[in-house]
């Protein structure tokens, strides 16, 4: 498998007024090309920090992260991004949001309405092209940022919690159609849920994050047969890859809520 | 119901009937010799004097150089307001440098202003978009700068992503965004420009509403004044309307159709 997302040694500090935060600290963590990954941890283990990093959007302090050799330093086309709150332009319809990603890139007038239109219909969203955001549901703003995210044709999708703020059912078919298009066109996906089911369903590997400072504390080879369907979860090797996750998450949450003794 | 939405119909018909109870109160008073006349004009002898004035060509007048000189001032102000508004909303630096001045300014009562703005430019139009422009402009560029912060952040990281140049994510992301907040911070604070308008006729001027009800004032032509309170209050009504429905033309998109 060839690496395309190198993590190794990384480190970051917030510093404010009162005091320093170590966020990050020694991480390792390595995706392949085409390999779907999902990052997991409680709230506040650095996960989101270190999807902004490989974003370019925060800085680091130590260690190397580079996508295909070359150190990320900043933000690029190379790399898209679906954050966790919805964030198309409101201004925009479905097509003109995914268009405007487009112009960004380079791709201009016709050509450019062709690809955001196939996009949008690669996530079930035929209809909807002249539809703006206060229009669409939750779920389908979602749909239409992973369009715009995928339409540029990055090297790496990274997602921040993309479906945390939807609600379980919609999730659920959120998750069916992300594997599906997963599936068909194959890239490379750094997925950060704490959502331990939606990561197994998902990935080819899971890694699991410790509290803060941020380190990877688990690798786990999800080794379920392709393509998957939503009756995978109900079977005893899913829920035996979802249980040895949650262990290795639970101390984890034990000890950042605080409850060590309570639950002891 | 807190918050509770009600028709269109039912809420024109609300505002409707608390301004044709006003008129009954007013009515009722003077018809009923509550109060001396000189204080409290009936609704015949106010429509009367307007009708008047109407017929001399005097009101058209009066209305049409107001109305010219509170557009031009509000313009320049807004003009000014808007770049200086959205830089110091973008860059701290610039804040810095413009925020605690305009601060200063602001707390500075306009009217203190106007000797010193009659000193500068004399009784003329210039001194009323001089009086509208230090009433509205510093207030406009606080109101913006805020409309211009609250550009949600993830907008501003989905340009950075799209590796988008600065300029761009400012002409793309960061003015249409905050646009309709824009908007309505003008609406605002073309009510304060009213104000201040009348507040430079009022002292110092030859022509215009505020001038008319001083002059008014000196014949004890109680009646004028309150014709030209009503004129002053439609037209502000009609222009905050007028406002309300151009955004909302504008920025359609902010509502489910």
């Amino acid at each position: 498998m060839t690496p395309k997302l190198v993590i190794s040694g990384l480190a970051k500090t917030f510093y404010t007024d009162r005091g320093e935060t170590v966020a990050l600290k020694g991480v390792d963590l390595t995706i392949g090309e085409n390999e779907f990954v999902a990052l997991v941890g409680t709230s506040g283990c650095g996960k989101s920090t270190l999807l902004s990093i490989a974003a370019g959007l925060e800085t680091y302090d130590e260690g190397s992260i580079t996508l295909d050799g070359a150190a990320i330093t900043m933000p690029g086309l190379d790399r898209g991004v679906v954050f966790q709150s919805y964030t198309l332009l409101p201004w925009l319809t479905a097509m003109g949001n995914v268009e405007f990603a487009l112009r960004a890139a380079g791709s201009n007038g016709r050509e450019a309405q062709e690809i955001a239109r196939a996009h949008l219909s690669l996530v079930g969203l035929e209809g909807f092209e002249q539809a703006f955001p206060a229009e669409l549901s939750g779920g389908m703003k979602q749909r239409v940022a992973i369009a715009r995210a995928l339409s540029y044709r990055p090297e790496i999708l990274l997602m921040d919690e993309p479906f945390g703020a939807l609600d379980a059912l919609t999730r659920h078919h959120m998750q069916e159609l992300l594997t599906a298009v997963w599936e068909k066109h194959r890239l490379t996906v750094l997925f950060i849920t704490h959502d331990v089911e939606e990561a197994v369903y998902l990935s080819d590997r899971v890694a699991v994050m410790t509290n803060r400072p941020g380190r990877i504390k688990s690798i786990v080879n999800v080794d379920l047969p392709r393509p998957r369907h939503y009756e995978l979860l109900s079977s005893a090797k899913f829920r035996q890859l979802q249980r040895r996750i949650l262990d290795d998450i639970r101390s984890e949450s034990i000890a950042a809520a605080g409850l060590g003794k309570a639950l002891a | 119901m807190l918050g509770g939405r009600i028709a269109a119909a039912q809420f024109l018909g609300v505002a409707a009937l608390v301004f044709a109870a006003l008129a009954a109160v007013w009515y009722g008073s003077t018809a009923a010799g509550l109060v001396r006349p000189l204080f409290l004009p009936s609704p015949a002898q106010v429509i009367n004097r307007l009708a008047e004035l109407w017929r001399t060509g005097q009101l058209t007048a009066d209305v049409s150089i107001s109305i010219y000189r509170i557009t031009l001032g509000f313009l320049i102000s807004t003009v000014l307001a808007l770049p200086v508004g959205v830089l110091i909303g973008c860059y701290r630096v610039w804040e810095a440098a413009i925020e605690p001045f305009v601060d200063f300014i602001r707390y500075m009562p306009v009217v203190a202003f106007v000797p010193l703005t009659i000193l500068w430019t004399g009784t003329g139009d210039a001194q009323k978009f001089l009086i509208i422009f230090i009433g509205t402009f510093f207030q406009q560029v606080l109101l913006v700068m805020d409309n211009v912060k609250s550009v949600p952040r993830e907008f501003i990281n989905l340009g950075r992503t799209l590796q988008m140049p600065e300029w761009r994510i400012l002409q793309r992301i960061v003015l249409p965004s905050s646009m309709p907040a824009i908007w309505d911070s003008m609406r605002i604070s073309l009510g304060w420009a009213w104000t201040w308008l009348v507040v430079a006729e009022l002292v110092a001027a030859t022509s215009g509403l505020g001038y008319r009800i001083t002059t008014a004032q000196r014949f004890f032509q109680t009646d004028l004044i309150f014709g030209y309170l009503l004129i002053l209050g439609i037209l502000g009504l009609m222009t905050d309307q007028i406002m309300k429905y151009a955004g909302r033309r504008l920025f359609r998109y902010l509502e489910v159709r």
